[in-house]
């Protein structure tokens, strides 16, 4: 690889073409932030900081309506859903069953096919069951859902899991509110490579450089949610991860200079003076 | 309607008693709940919005009301 030139008319005649955008199902989204809507201190600041972040679509979860509370908690009651592309998940399901029925009812709510698959193995680490969340997949992509299944850093579940139909594979960075950022980016690289379907790194991203960092994996994009729910500005946080979901992406797109375990002058090394 | 007697439902998890004859629509508009904005899953079975004012809750039924809440 070469050193890039400062020659700007060179470097936009060589560069990349812009950025075509992240094709989910039926959907191409100019975003490569997903957000999730959950844990914000309060609805205003969770719409503010959605707002910032860019993201065009935003996670969802299906629970039961509480009907002894006179404060309206659905989240469609402060997030206008014309806006944004709703991706319900099955957060919260330790079987394929139980994530097959909340991606029905998640499907019957927002009147689209798009589903997040999440089959929960451990309570302590929330890590994927990966056999159920196959099992479910298969269901789900049966009966015309466009799923996006989250699993772990594992290349032989993720090619699975994009045999068995999913629009997309959502490995995790690390474990889902850990916020210790990418832990495999190696594993992450390889998913990348050997799949055909985007992979959106799901779970673990904690601050910014966390994102830049993932996106320069190459991967196709980032859902992130406690990162932004529990900083202490959300909405500043929602733009700083904005760009660094865009300088990721960028940095990947240019190509990053080699590393070398030496030095090279960036000045000549002919002409000093005696 | 045939009879003004009560029945007994679980809706969302808790024992109700609810008057006989009621539709889900009705049982909607009495719980102050849009059905633009919930999914009523009754007996395991999603049913449809249309189907709201034509399916009437029977004794014993189970009744899920869910919709979107915020999450990740």
């Amino acid at each position: 690889m070469q050193t890039a030139r400062s020659d700007p008319g060179v470097s936009a005649v060589r560069g990349p073409g812009p950025d075509r955008g992240l094709a989910i199902g039926p959907h191409v989204l100019g975003s490569r932030l997903i957000a999730g809507t959950g844990k914000y201190r309060d609805n205003a600041t969770m719409v503010e900081a959605i707002e910032a972040s860019g993201a065009e679509m935003v996670t969802v979860a299906v629970r039961r309506v509480d009907l002894d509370r006179s404060v309206e908690d659905g989240v469609l009651h402060h997030l206008d859903p014309t806006r944004y592309h709703l991706l319900p998940n099955t957060a919260g399901c330790y079987s394929a069953e139980d994530a097959v029925r909340y991606a029905r009812l998640g499907r019957a709510a927002g009147l689209s096919d798009l589903v997040k698959l999440e089959v929960i193995g451990d309570e302590r680490t929330l890590l994927p069951d990966v056999a159920a969340t196959l099992d479910a997949a298969r269901v789900l992509v049966s009966e015309g859902f466009h799923v996006l299944a989250y699993t772990n850093e594992d290349v032989v579940a993720a090619l699975r899991l994009e045999d068995a139909g999913c629009a997309a594979v959502m490995p995790l960075a690390s474990p889902i509110g850990s916020g210790l950022g990418l832990v495999n980016p190696y594993y992450i690289r390889e998913i990348k490579r050997r799949l055909s379907v985007p992979v959106i790194v799901d779970a673990g991203v904690g601050t910014a450089s966390d994102a830049c960092v993932t996106m320069e994996q190459g991967v196709d994009g980032v859902l992130m949610n406690t990162a932004l729910a529990e900083a202490r500005d959300p909405v500043r946080m929602a733009r700083a991860m904005r760009l660094a979901v865009e300088a990721g992406r960028e940095a990947w797109l240019a190509g990053r200079m080699p590393r070398r375990e030496w030095a090279v002058p960036s000045s000549p090394t002919e002409g000093m003076i005696d | 309607m045939t009879e003004t007697t009560a029945i007994r439902v679980t809706l969302n998890g808790s024992a109700r008693t609810l008057a006989a004859g009621d539709s889900v629509a009705g049982l909607l508009r009495e719980l102050k709940v849009h059905p633009g904005l919930v999914v009523v899953e009754r007996n395991g079975e999603i049913l449809r919005r249309e189907s709201y004012p034509d399916v009437r809750v029977e004794d014993g039924d189970t009744l899920e009301l869910v919709h979107f809440v915020g999450g990740g």
